[in-house]
Protein backbone atom coordinates (compact mmCIF):
# COMPACT_ATOMS: atom_id res chain seq x y z
CA UNK A 1 0.00 0.00 0.00
CA UNK A 2 0.97 3.54 -0.45
CA UNK A 3 1.61 6.44 1.50
CA UNK A 4 -1.06 9.04 0.53
CA UNK A 5 -2.77 8.70 4.38
CA UNK A 6 0.45 10.63 5.43
CA UNK A 7 -1.29 13.97 3.66
CA UNK A 8 -2.79 15.89 4.39
CA UNK A 9 -6.42 16.84 2.93
CA UNK A 10 -5.25 20.15 0.98
CA UNK A 11 -2.41 18.33 -0.40
CA UNK A 12 -4.65 14.92 -1.81
CA UNK A 13 -7.37 17.68 -2.78
CA UNK A 14 -4.33 19.17 -5.27
CA UNK A 15 -2.90 16.00 -5.85
CA UNK A 16 -6.42 14.69 -7.43
CA UNK A 17 -6.85 17.61 -9.45
CA UNK A 18 -2.94 17.43 -11.16
CA UNK A 19 -3.83 13.72 -11.23
CA UNK A 20 -0.82 13.15 -9.19
CA UNK A 21 -2.91 9.78 -8.46
CA UNK A 22 -6.78 8.52 -8.84
CA UNK A 23 -9.43 9.18 -6.07
CA UNK A 24 -10.05 5.43 -6.85
CA UNK A 25 -6.45 4.46 -5.50
CA UNK A 26 -6.80 7.32 -2.85
CA UNK A 27 -10.27 5.68 -1.76
CA UNK A 28 -8.81 2.57 -1.72
CA UNK A 29 -5.88 3.34 0.45
CA UNK A 30 -8.16 4.51 2.98
CA UNK A 31 -10.64 1.80 2.84
CA UNK A 32 -8.16 -0.98 3.64
CA UNK A 33 -6.84 1.23 6.58
CA UNK A 34 -10.50 1.32 7.74
CA UNK A 35 -11.17 -2.30 7.37
CA UNK A 36 -7.92 -3.17 8.77
CA UNK A 37 -8.43 -1.20 11.92
CA UNK A 38 -11.60 -1.77 12.87
CA UNK A 39 -11.39 -4.36 15.44
CA UNK A 40 -8.45 -2.74 17.56
CA UNK A 41 -10.13 1.26 17.78
CA UNK A 42 -13.42 0.52 16.52
CA UNK A 43 -13.80 4.28 14.69
CA UNK A 44 -16.82 2.98 12.50
CA UNK A 45 -20.44 1.93 12.44
CA UNK A 46 -20.63 1.57 8.96
CA UNK A 47 -18.34 1.01 6.13
CA UNK A 48 -19.80 2.34 2.48
CA UNK A 49 -17.00 0.61 0.38
CA UNK A 50 -18.88 -0.19 -2.54
CA UNK A 51 -20.56 3.53 -2.85
CA UNK A 52 -17.18 5.12 -2.05
CA UNK A 53 -15.44 3.08 -4.74
CA UNK A 54 -18.44 3.71 -7.50
CA UNK A 55 -18.22 7.83 -6.67
CA UNK A 56 -14.05 7.46 -6.83
CA UNK A 57 -15.16 6.02 -10.46
CA UNK A 58 -17.05 9.10 -11.29
CA UNK A 59 -14.79 11.89 -9.89
CA UNK A 60 -11.21 10.25 -11.56
CA UNK A 61 -13.85 10.92 -14.80
CA UNK A 62 -15.01 14.43 -13.87
CA UNK A 63 -11.19 15.06 -12.89
CA UNK A 64 -10.34 13.70 -16.23
CA UNK A 65 -11.81 16.29 -18.24
CA UNK A 66 -10.47 19.25 -16.19
CA UNK A 67 -14.01 19.58 -14.01
CA UNK A 68 -14.67 18.97 -10.58
CA UNK A 69 -15.29 21.15 -7.33
CA UNK A 70 -13.09 21.96 -4.51
CA UNK A 71 -12.83 18.81 -2.64
CA UNK A 72 -13.79 16.54 -5.85
CA UNK A 73 -12.19 12.87 -5.29
CA UNK A 74 -11.22 13.28 -1.68
CA UNK A 75 -12.55 10.80 1.09
CA UNK A 76 -13.83 11.91 4.56
CA UNK A 77 -16.17 10.36 6.89
CA UNK A 78 -18.93 11.22 8.43
CA UNK A 79 -19.97 11.29 12.30
CA UNK A 80 -23.56 8.83 12.39
CA UNK A 81 -25.24 12.18 13.71
CA UNK A 82 -25.75 13.11 10.14
CA UNK A 83 -28.66 11.67 8.27
CA UNK A 84 -27.28 10.12 5.30
CA UNK A 85 -30.32 8.96 2.63
CA UNK A 86 -29.52 5.42 1.78
CA UNK A 87 -27.31 4.62 4.29
CA UNK A 88 -27.86 3.76 7.59
CA UNK A 89 -27.72 6.50 10.50
CA UNK A 90 -27.86 5.24 14.13
CA UNK A 91 -26.64 8.10 16.61
CA UNK A 92 -24.32 5.53 18.19
CA UNK A 93 -28.02 4.29 19.67
CA UNK A 94 -30.38 1.24 19.70
CA UNK A 95 -33.04 3.19 19.31
CA UNK A 96 -32.05 3.83 15.59
CA UNK A 97 -30.17 0.41 14.91
CA UNK A 98 -32.58 0.40 11.91
CA UNK A 99 -32.99 3.63 10.67
CA UNK A 100 -32.15 4.82 6.95
CA UNK A 101 -33.09 8.44 6.40
CA UNK A 102 -35.17 9.57 4.14
CA UNK A 103 -32.61 12.64 2.99
CA UNK A 104 -29.40 14.16 3.97
CA UNK A 105 -28.38 16.11 6.16
CA UNK A 106 -27.50 19.67 4.82
CA UNK A 107 -23.72 19.18 5.95
CA UNK A 108 -23.61 15.79 4.04
CA UNK A 109 -25.23 17.48 0.35
CA UNK A 110 -22.68 20.16 0.91
CA UNK A 111 -19.50 18.29 1.48
CA UNK A 112 -20.97 15.73 -1.78
CA UNK A 113 -21.50 18.53 -3.51
CA UNK A 114 -17.87 20.22 -3.19
CA UNK A 115 -16.91 16.81 -4.20
CA UNK A 116 -15.79 15.13 -1.16
CA UNK A 117 -16.68 10.94 -0.93
CA UNK A 118 -18.16 9.31 1.75
CA UNK A 119 -16.11 6.28 3.04
CA UNK A 120 -18.45 5.60 6.11
CA UNK A 121 -20.35 6.79 9.21
CA UNK A 122 -18.47 6.77 12.26
CA UNK A 123 -18.85 5.77 15.95
CA UNK A 124 -20.16 8.10 18.68
CA UNK A 125 -21.89 8.10 22.33
CA UNK A 126 -24.80 7.11 22.09
CA UNK A 127 -27.02 10.82 20.88
CA UNK A 128 -23.73 12.55 21.61
CA UNK A 129 -24.31 12.36 25.21
CA UNK A 130 -21.09 11.65 26.46
CA UNK A 131 -16.84 12.65 26.83
CA UNK A 132 -15.67 9.48 26.40
CA UNK A 133 -17.69 7.37 23.62
CA UNK A 134 -17.87 4.76 26.29
CA UNK A 135 -21.95 5.00 25.93
CA UNK A 136 -21.77 3.99 22.26
CA UNK A 137 -24.93 1.07 21.05
CA UNK A 138 -22.17 -0.29 19.24
CA UNK A 139 -19.23 -0.60 21.77
CA UNK A 140 -16.10 2.10 23.45
CA UNK A 141 -14.04 3.46 20.76
CA UNK A 142 -10.34 3.11 21.38
CA UNK A 143 -8.11 6.01 20.82
CA UNK A 144 -5.09 4.65 18.70
CA UNK A 145 -2.44 6.50 20.77
CA UNK A 146 -2.72 3.94 23.52
CA UNK A 147 -5.71 0.91 23.32
CA UNK A 148 -6.36 0.94 26.67
CA UNK A 149 -7.32 5.02 26.41
CA UNK A 150 -10.87 6.54 25.43
CA UNK A 151 -10.68 8.75 22.41
CA UNK A 152 -13.05 11.12 24.30
CA UNK A 153 -16.25 12.22 23.05
CA UNK A 154 -19.14 12.75 21.72
CA UNK A 155 -17.47 12.91 18.41
CA UNK A 156 -15.11 9.60 19.30
CA UNK A 157 -14.52 7.72 16.21
CA UNK A 158 -14.46 10.57 14.29
CA UNK A 159 -11.44 11.68 16.08
CA UNK A 160 -9.75 8.31 16.21
CA UNK A 161 -9.97 7.55 12.24
CA UNK A 162 -8.14 11.08 11.63
CA UNK A 163 -5.55 10.83 14.30
CA UNK A 164 -4.99 6.98 13.14
CA UNK A 165 -5.43 8.46 9.75
CA UNK A 166 -8.14 6.15 8.37
CA UNK A 167 -9.75 9.15 6.86
CA UNK A 168 -7.97 12.73 5.85
CA UNK A 169 -10.79 14.68 7.42
CA UNK A 170 -14.34 13.97 9.60
CA UNK A 171 -17.30 15.81 10.48
CA UNK A 172 -18.03 16.51 14.08
CA UNK A 173 -20.52 18.02 16.12
CA UNK A 174 -19.94 19.87 19.53
CA UNK A 175 -22.49 20.27 22.17
CA UNK A 176 -20.72 20.85 25.41
CA UNK A 177 -16.79 19.80 23.53
CA UNK A 178 -17.90 17.13 21.49
CA UNK A 179 -15.18 18.32 18.62
CA UNK A 180 -12.85 20.09 20.78
CA UNK A 181 -12.37 17.01 23.71
CA UNK A 182 -11.96 14.58 21.63
CA UNK A 183 -9.74 16.76 19.08
CA UNK A 184 -7.07 17.20 22.28
CA UNK A 185 -7.30 13.93 23.37
CA UNK A 186 -6.43 12.28 20.05
CA UNK A 187 -3.55 15.06 18.83
CA UNK A 188 -5.83 16.58 15.58
CA UNK A 189 -7.41 19.68 15.09
CA UNK A 190 -11.18 20.38 15.65
CA UNK A 191 -13.66 23.41 15.24
CA UNK A 192 -16.64 24.44 16.86
CA UNK A 193 -17.96 27.18 14.52
CA UNK A 194 -20.48 29.92 15.89
CA UNK A 195 -23.92 28.94 16.16
CA UNK A 196 -25.68 29.00 13.38
CA UNK A 197 -22.95 29.11 10.88
CA UNK A 198 -23.18 25.38 9.96
CA UNK A 199 -26.97 24.23 9.35
CA UNK A 200 -28.44 21.52 11.95
CA UNK A 201 -30.73 20.14 9.38
CA UNK A 202 -30.73 16.27 9.28
CA UNK A 203 -28.39 16.75 11.85
CA UNK A 204 -30.03 14.46 15.13
CA UNK A 205 -30.76 17.38 17.48
CA UNK A 206 -29.42 16.48 21.26
CA UNK A 207 -29.89 19.84 22.85
CA UNK A 208 -30.63 22.52 20.32
CA UNK A 209 -29.66 25.54 21.66
CA UNK A 210 -25.79 24.57 21.88
CA UNK A 211 -25.38 21.69 19.22
CA UNK A 212 -22.84 22.78 16.52
CA UNK A 213 -21.32 20.78 13.77
CA UNK A 214 -18.10 21.10 12.86
CA UNK A 215 -15.06 19.08 11.72
CA UNK A 216 -11.88 17.34 12.72
CA UNK A 217 -9.15 17.53 10.59
CA UNK A 218 -5.22 17.08 10.69
CA UNK A 219 -4.65 20.61 10.63
CA UNK A 220 -6.00 23.82 10.67
CA UNK A 221 -5.63 24.72 6.97
CA UNK A 222 -7.69 21.50 6.32
CA UNK A 223 -10.05 22.40 8.53
CA UNK A 224 -10.46 25.85 6.97
CA UNK A 225 -10.74 23.93 3.89
CA UNK A 226 -13.71 21.87 4.98
CA UNK A 227 -15.70 24.04 7.23
CA UNK A 228 -15.43 26.76 3.92
CA UNK A 229 -17.45 24.30 2.20
CA UNK A 230 -19.94 22.89 4.72
CA UNK A 231 -20.80 26.46 6.42
CA UNK A 232 -23.77 28.48 5.00
CA UNK A 233 -26.80 29.87 5.75
CA UNK A 234 -30.15 26.67 5.27
CA UNK A 235 -33.25 27.67 5.00
CA UNK A 236 -34.41 24.23 6.69
CA UNK A 237 -32.23 25.42 9.58
CA UNK A 238 -34.66 27.91 11.88
CA UNK A 239 -31.62 29.16 14.06
CA UNK A 240 -29.10 29.31 10.57
CA UNK A 241 -27.38 32.76 10.33
CA UNK A 242 -27.61 34.41 6.45
CA UNK A 243 -23.98 36.15 6.83
CA UNK A 244 -21.76 35.46 4.01
CA UNK A 245 -18.53 32.93 4.64
CA UNK A 246 -15.65 33.78 4.06
CA UNK A 247 -13.12 31.97 2.56
CA UNK A 248 -11.31 31.03 5.39
CA UNK A 249 -8.39 29.33 3.40
CA UNK A 250 -6.96 32.91 1.42
CA UNK A 251 -7.22 34.09 5.06
CA UNK A 252 -5.11 31.48 7.05
CA UNK A 253 -1.63 33.28 7.02
CA UNK A 254 -2.54 36.44 8.72
CA UNK A 255 0.31 38.05 10.46
CA UNK A 256 -0.31 37.72 14.55
CA UNK A 257 1.98 40.70 15.40
CA UNK A 258 -0.05 43.06 17.58
CA UNK A 259 -2.50 39.74 18.27
CA UNK A 260 -4.10 40.10 21.57
CA UNK A 261 -4.37 37.05 23.82
CA UNK A 262 -6.43 36.95 26.65
CA UNK A 263 -5.45 33.55 29.18
CA UNK A 264 -8.65 32.26 30.98
CA UNK A 265 -7.62 32.60 34.38
CA UNK A 266 -10.47 30.16 35.34
CA UNK A 267 -8.84 27.46 32.98
CA UNK A 268 -5.91 27.50 34.57
CA UNK A 269 -7.23 26.08 38.39
CA UNK A 270 -6.48 23.52 40.25
CA UNK A 271 -8.20 20.51 37.97
CA UNK A 272 -5.43 21.30 35.36
CA UNK A 273 -2.65 18.66 35.00
CA UNK A 274 0.14 20.34 35.74
CA UNK A 275 2.38 18.32 32.86
CA UNK A 276 -1.27 19.88 30.71
CA UNK A 277 -0.50 23.07 31.64
CA UNK A 278 3.13 23.25 30.84
CA UNK A 279 2.42 22.44 27.01
CA UNK A 280 -0.30 25.04 26.99
CA UNK A 281 2.24 27.65 28.50
CA UNK A 282 5.04 26.49 25.94
CA UNK A 283 2.46 26.93 23.22
CA UNK A 284 1.58 30.52 24.43
CA UNK A 285 5.45 31.38 24.50
CA UNK A 286 5.18 30.46 20.67
CA UNK A 287 2.63 32.61 20.21
CA UNK A 288 4.56 35.33 21.88
CA UNK A 289 7.58 35.03 19.90
CA UNK A 290 5.68 35.67 16.99
CA UNK A 291 4.46 39.28 18.38
CA UNK A 292 1.32 38.42 20.01
CA UNK A 293 0.68 39.72 23.47
CA UNK A 294 -0.37 37.70 26.25
CA UNK A 295 -3.04 39.36 29.21
CA UNK A 296 -4.46 37.08 31.48
CA UNK A 297 -8.56 37.86 32.22
CA UNK A 298 -10.81 36.71 34.43
CA UNK A 299 -14.44 35.36 33.46
CA UNK A 300 -15.47 35.26 37.21
CA UNK A 301 -19.59 33.19 36.22
CA UNK A 302 -17.74 30.83 34.01
CA UNK A 303 -16.94 28.03 36.66
CA UNK A 304 -20.26 28.21 36.61
CA UNK A 305 -20.57 26.64 32.91
CA UNK A 306 -20.96 23.09 33.92
CA UNK A 307 -23.78 23.59 36.14
CA UNK A 308 -25.32 25.67 33.51
CA UNK A 309 -25.06 23.19 30.89
CA UNK A 310 -26.46 20.24 33.24
CA UNK A 311 -29.15 22.11 33.39
CA UNK A 312 -29.89 23.13 29.58
CA UNK A 313 -28.84 20.75 27.83
CA UNK A 314 -30.82 18.12 29.62
CA UNK A 315 -33.66 19.88 29.01
CA UNK A 316 -33.58 19.95 25.69
CA UNK A 317 -32.65 16.63 25.43
CA UNK A 318 -35.98 15.21 27.23
CA UNK A 319 -38.00 17.72 24.71
CA UNK A 320 -35.88 16.38 21.86
CA UNK A 321 -35.91 13.22 22.51
CA UNK A 322 -39.34 12.99 22.87
CA UNK A 323 -39.91 11.97 19.17
CA UNK A 324 -39.10 8.60 19.71
CA UNK A 325 -41.98 7.35 20.68
CA UNK A 326 -41.84 3.41 18.48
CA UNK A 327 -44.54 4.83 16.15
CA UNK A 328 -42.67 6.65 12.97
CA UNK A 329 -39.66 4.93 13.20
CA UNK A 330 -37.18 3.51 15.56
CA UNK A 331 -37.25 0.80 18.27
CA UNK A 332 -40.57 0.06 19.03
CA UNK A 333 -41.25 -2.91 21.75
CA UNK A 334 -42.47 -6.16 21.27
CA UNK A 335 -46.46 -7.46 22.62
CA UNK A 336 -47.42 -4.14 23.97
CA UNK A 337 -50.46 -4.18 26.01
CA UNK A 338 -51.62 -0.43 25.31
CA UNK A 339 -50.06 2.82 23.96
CA UNK A 340 -48.49 3.89 26.92
CA UNK A 341 -46.72 0.55 27.70
CA UNK A 342 -45.89 0.93 24.04
CA UNK A 343 -44.20 3.95 24.67
CA UNK A 344 -42.48 3.04 28.06
CA UNK A 345 -40.94 -0.15 26.98
CA UNK A 346 -40.08 0.91 23.57
CA UNK A 347 -38.00 3.83 25.18
CA UNK A 348 -36.93 1.65 28.16
CA UNK A 349 -35.61 -0.67 25.67
CA UNK A 350 -34.21 1.67 22.97
CA UNK A 351 -32.39 4.34 25.28
CA UNK A 352 -28.80 3.68 26.94
CA UNK A 353 -28.40 4.35 30.40
CA UNK A 354 -26.58 7.68 30.04
CA UNK A 355 -29.54 8.92 27.54
CA UNK A 356 -32.00 8.01 30.20
CA UNK A 357 -30.29 9.78 32.80
CA UNK A 358 -30.29 13.01 31.01
CA UNK A 359 -33.74 12.85 29.64
CA UNK A 360 -34.94 12.17 33.32
CA UNK A 361 -32.47 14.82 34.65
CA UNK A 362 -34.40 16.90 31.97
CA UNK A 363 -38.06 16.20 32.64
CA UNK A 364 -36.97 16.94 36.61
CA UNK A 365 -35.82 20.23 35.92
CA UNK A 366 -38.77 21.10 33.66
CA UNK A 367 -40.98 19.23 35.53
CA UNK A 368 -43.95 21.94 37.60
CA UNK A 369 -42.90 23.70 40.63
CA UNK A 370 -39.16 23.41 39.42
CA UNK A 371 -38.87 25.20 35.95
CA UNK A 372 -38.23 28.98 37.70
CA UNK A 373 -35.89 27.08 40.33
CA UNK A 374 -33.62 25.40 37.34
CA UNK A 375 -34.59 25.82 33.95
CA UNK A 376 -35.08 29.89 34.43
CA UNK A 377 -32.36 30.09 36.99
CA UNK A 378 -29.80 28.36 34.22
CA UNK A 379 -30.14 30.44 31.74
CA UNK A 380 -29.93 33.65 33.76
CA UNK A 381 -26.57 32.42 34.32
CA UNK A 382 -26.10 31.65 31.19
CA UNK A 383 -26.51 35.92 30.06
CA UNK A 384 -23.71 36.13 32.73
CA UNK A 385 -21.25 33.83 31.51
CA UNK A 386 -22.11 35.26 27.81
CA UNK A 387 -21.69 38.58 29.13
CA UNK A 388 -18.04 37.84 30.52
CA UNK A 389 -16.79 36.68 27.07
CA UNK A 390 -18.13 39.82 25.58
CA UNK A 391 -16.45 41.83 28.19
CA UNK A 392 -13.20 39.57 27.51
CA UNK A 393 -13.33 40.54 23.77
CA UNK A 394 -13.76 44.45 24.25
CA UNK A 395 -9.96 44.12 24.89
CA UNK A 396 -8.72 40.89 23.35
CA UNK A 397 -8.60 39.45 20.50
CA UNK A 398 -8.74 35.91 20.94
CA UNK A 399 -8.75 33.70 24.45
CA UNK A 400 -6.71 30.88 25.27
CA UNK A 401 -6.75 28.10 27.36
CA UNK A 402 -5.74 24.05 27.93
CA UNK A 403 -9.22 22.09 25.91
CA UNK A 404 -9.22 19.43 28.57
CA UNK A 405 -7.84 18.87 32.57
CA UNK A 406 -5.75 16.05 31.85
CA UNK A 407 -4.63 13.72 28.82
CA UNK A 408 -6.63 10.92 27.53
CA UNK A 409 -8.06 8.14 30.68
CA UNK A 410 -8.63 5.19 30.64
CA UNK A 411 -11.70 3.22 29.60
CA UNK A 412 -13.80 2.66 32.24
CA UNK A 413 -12.09 4.83 34.98
CA UNK A 414 -14.70 7.35 34.82
CA UNK A 415 -18.14 5.47 33.86
CA UNK A 416 -19.24 4.84 37.46
CA UNK A 417 -19.59 8.54 38.42
CA UNK A 418 -21.43 11.08 36.35
CA UNK A 419 -20.11 14.46 37.70
CA UNK A 420 -16.73 13.10 37.31
CA UNK A 421 -16.83 12.50 33.53
CA UNK A 422 -19.71 15.72 33.69
CA UNK A 423 -16.02 17.85 34.43
CA UNK A 424 -14.31 16.84 31.85
CA UNK A 425 -15.92 19.54 29.54
CA UNK A 426 -15.12 21.71 31.99
CA UNK A 427 -12.71 24.48 29.41
CA UNK A 428 -14.87 23.85 26.36
CA UNK A 429 -18.88 24.23 27.43
CA UNK A 430 -18.47 27.62 28.04
CA UNK A 431 -18.09 28.56 24.13
CA UNK A 432 -21.12 26.33 23.87
CA UNK A 433 -23.08 28.50 26.06
CA UNK A 434 -22.40 31.70 24.60
CA UNK A 435 -22.28 30.51 20.65
CA UNK A 436 -18.84 31.40 20.38
CA UNK A 437 -16.11 29.79 17.72
CA UNK A 438 -13.76 27.61 19.36
CA UNK A 439 -10.60 25.39 18.23
CA UNK A 440 -8.28 22.80 19.78
CA UNK A 441 -5.39 22.37 18.11
CA UNK A 442 -2.07 19.75 19.78
CA UNK A 443 0.49 21.77 21.75
CA UNK A 444 2.39 19.15 22.53
CA UNK A 445 2.41 15.71 24.42
CA UNK A 446 2.87 13.88 28.41
CA UNK A 447 4.09 10.72 28.80
CA UNK A 448 3.09 9.71 25.26
CA UNK A 449 -0.48 11.79 25.11
CA UNK A 450 -1.71 14.31 22.92
CA UNK A 451 -2.56 18.00 24.68
CA UNK A 452 -4.42 20.64 23.28
CA UNK A 453 -5.04 24.12 23.20
CA UNK A 454 -7.97 26.03 22.76
CA UNK A 455 -8.55 29.29 21.38
CA UNK A 456 -12.08 30.72 21.10
CA UNK A 457 -13.04 34.16 19.89
CA UNK A 458 -15.89 36.10 19.03
CA UNK A 459 -19.27 35.59 16.89
CA UNK A 460 -18.09 34.59 13.75
CA UNK A 461 -14.57 35.10 13.85
CA UNK A 462 -13.75 31.57 12.43
CA UNK A 463 -11.83 32.92 10.03
CA UNK A 464 -9.00 34.70 12.59
CA UNK A 465 -9.57 31.29 15.25
CA UNK A 466 -8.17 29.19 11.78
CA UNK A 467 -5.10 31.45 11.25
CA UNK A 468 -4.17 31.88 14.83
CA UNK A 469 -4.10 28.26 14.93
CA UNK A 470 -2.83 27.81 11.46
CA UNK A 471 0.03 29.88 13.11
CA UNK A 472 0.69 27.24 15.68
CA UNK A 473 0.75 24.55 13.05
CA UNK A 474 3.66 26.51 11.08
CA UNK A 475 5.98 26.75 13.76
CA UNK A 476 5.67 23.52 15.69
CA UNK A 477 5.25 19.88 14.34
CA UNK A 478 2.89 18.50 17.01
CA UNK A 479 -0.23 18.11 14.70
CA UNK A 480 1.78 15.92 12.16
CA UNK A 481 2.73 13.31 14.60
CA UNK A 482 0.58 10.20 14.13
CA UNK A 483 0.64 7.40 16.86
CA UNK A 484 2.59 4.36 16.34
CA UNK A 485 1.29 1.57 14.29
CA UNK A 486 -0.55 4.23 11.89
CA UNK A 487 2.52 6.06 10.56
CA UNK B 1 -31.13 16.11 48.50
CA UNK B 2 -31.72 12.86 48.11
CA UNK B 3 -34.77 12.22 45.61
CA UNK B 4 -37.23 9.22 46.76
CA UNK B 5 -37.89 5.81 44.92
CA UNK B 6 -41.38 7.77 44.47
CA UNK B 7 -39.59 10.76 42.72
CA UNK B 8 -37.94 8.73 40.43
CA UNK B 9 -40.83 6.28 39.62
CA UNK B 10 -42.52 9.65 39.10
CA UNK B 11 -40.18 11.29 36.40
CA UNK B 12 -39.28 7.93 34.78
CA UNK B 13 -43.35 7.97 34.01
CA UNK B 14 -43.21 11.55 33.17
CA UNK B 15 -40.57 10.60 30.91
CA UNK B 16 -42.33 7.71 29.36
CA UNK B 17 -39.85 5.35 30.34
CA UNK B 18 -39.41 2.07 31.54
CA UNK B 19 -37.40 0.95 34.66
CA UNK B 20 -36.71 -1.97 35.61
CA UNK B 21 -36.15 -2.14 39.38
CA UNK B 22 -32.58 -2.58 39.82
CA UNK B 23 -32.54 0.69 37.51
CA UNK B 24 -34.02 2.80 39.93
CA UNK B 25 -31.83 2.92 42.73
CA UNK B 26 -28.91 4.03 40.46
CA UNK B 27 -30.83 7.16 38.89
CA UNK B 28 -31.83 7.54 42.41
CA UNK B 29 -28.55 8.01 43.76
CA UNK B 30 -27.14 10.07 39.91
CA UNK B 31 -30.50 12.26 39.85
CA UNK B 32 -29.55 13.15 43.40
CA UNK B 33 -26.39 13.89 43.03
CA UNK B 34 -26.89 16.21 39.61
CA UNK B 35 -29.21 18.13 41.09
CA UNK B 36 -27.18 18.85 44.44
CA UNK B 37 -24.40 19.47 41.84
CA UNK B 38 -26.20 22.34 39.55
CA UNK B 39 -27.61 23.47 43.06
CA UNK B 40 -24.44 25.65 43.04
CA UNK B 41 -26.25 27.96 40.37
CA UNK B 42 -28.52 28.78 43.99
CA UNK B 43 -25.34 31.23 45.46
CA UNK B 44 -25.15 33.13 41.96
CA UNK B 45 -26.95 36.34 42.10
CA UNK B 46 -29.08 36.56 39.25
CA UNK B 47 -31.95 39.52 40.55
CA UNK B 48 -32.25 41.86 37.05
CA UNK B 49 -30.59 39.15 34.85
CA UNK B 50 -32.51 38.16 31.73
CA UNK B 51 -32.61 34.47 30.93
CA UNK B 52 -30.69 33.65 27.32
CA UNK B 53 -33.16 32.74 25.04
CA UNK B 54 -30.95 32.58 22.39
CA UNK B 55 -27.25 31.67 21.80
CA UNK B 56 -26.47 34.73 19.85
CA UNK B 57 -27.20 37.77 21.42
CA UNK B 58 -29.87 40.17 19.68
CA UNK B 59 -31.02 38.06 16.99
CA UNK B 60 -34.23 36.15 17.35
CA UNK B 61 -35.62 33.17 15.16
CA UNK B 62 -36.47 33.61 11.68
CA UNK B 63 -40.35 34.32 10.32
CA UNK B 64 -41.54 32.63 6.83
CA UNK B 65 -44.59 33.52 5.22
CA UNK B 66 -47.33 30.82 6.37
CA UNK B 67 -48.26 29.13 3.59
CA UNK B 68 -47.91 25.69 3.19
CA UNK B 69 -44.23 24.18 1.49
CA UNK B 70 -43.94 20.40 2.90
CA UNK B 71 -45.05 18.48 0.22
CA UNK B 72 -46.48 14.35 0.82
CA UNK B 73 -43.46 12.11 1.54
CA UNK B 74 -45.16 9.37 3.28
CA UNK B 75 -44.08 6.58 1.01
CA UNK B 76 -40.76 7.50 1.63
CA UNK B 77 -41.21 7.81 5.33
CA UNK B 78 -43.35 4.70 6.35
CA UNK B 79 -40.11 1.80 5.90
CA UNK B 80 -38.78 3.57 8.84
CA UNK B 81 -41.73 2.50 11.05
CA UNK B 82 -42.37 -0.41 12.94
CA UNK B 83 -45.71 -1.05 11.70
CA UNK B 84 -47.82 0.50 9.27
CA UNK B 85 -51.10 -0.70 6.74
CA UNK B 86 -52.31 0.76 4.10
CA UNK B 87 -50.83 4.06 4.50
CA UNK B 88 -51.65 4.42 8.09
CA UNK B 89 -49.33 4.23 11.44
CA UNK B 90 -50.47 1.41 13.91
CA UNK B 91 -50.46 1.70 16.98
CA UNK B 92 -51.65 -0.57 19.73
CA UNK B 93 -55.87 0.55 20.63
CA UNK B 94 -56.38 3.58 22.27
CA UNK B 95 -59.81 4.06 22.63
CA UNK B 96 -61.88 0.80 24.07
Amino acid sequence: MGDLHRRTLTELAEGLRRRAFSSVELVGEFLARIERSQAALNAFISVTREQALAAAREADRVLATGGGGPLTGVPIAHKDIFCTAGVRTTCGSRMLDGFVSPYDATVVAKLRGAGAIMLGKTNMDEFAMGSSNETSYYGPVRNPWNLQLVPGGSSGGSAAAVAARLVPAATATDTGGSIRQPAALCGITGIKPTYGRVSRYGMIAFASSLDQGGVLTASAADAALLLREMAGFDANDSTSVDTPVPDYVATLEQPLTGLKIGLLREFFDQGLDRDCERCVREALGVYEGMGAQLTEVSLPHLPLSVPVYYVVAPAECSSNLARYDGVRFGHRCRNSRDVNDMYRRSRGEGFGAEVKRRIMTGTYVLSAGYYDAYYLKAQRVRSLINADFIRAFASVDVLMGPTTPTAAFAIGAKTADPITMYLNDIYTIGANLAGLPAVSVPCGFVAGLPVGLQIVGPHFSEARVLSVAHALQRATDWHTRVPQGYS
Amino acid sequence: MTLTREQIASIAALARLELTAAEIPVYQESLSRIIDFVGALDACDTANVTPMAHPLPGLSQRLRPDVVTEEDHREQYQPNAPLTAAGLYLVPKVIE
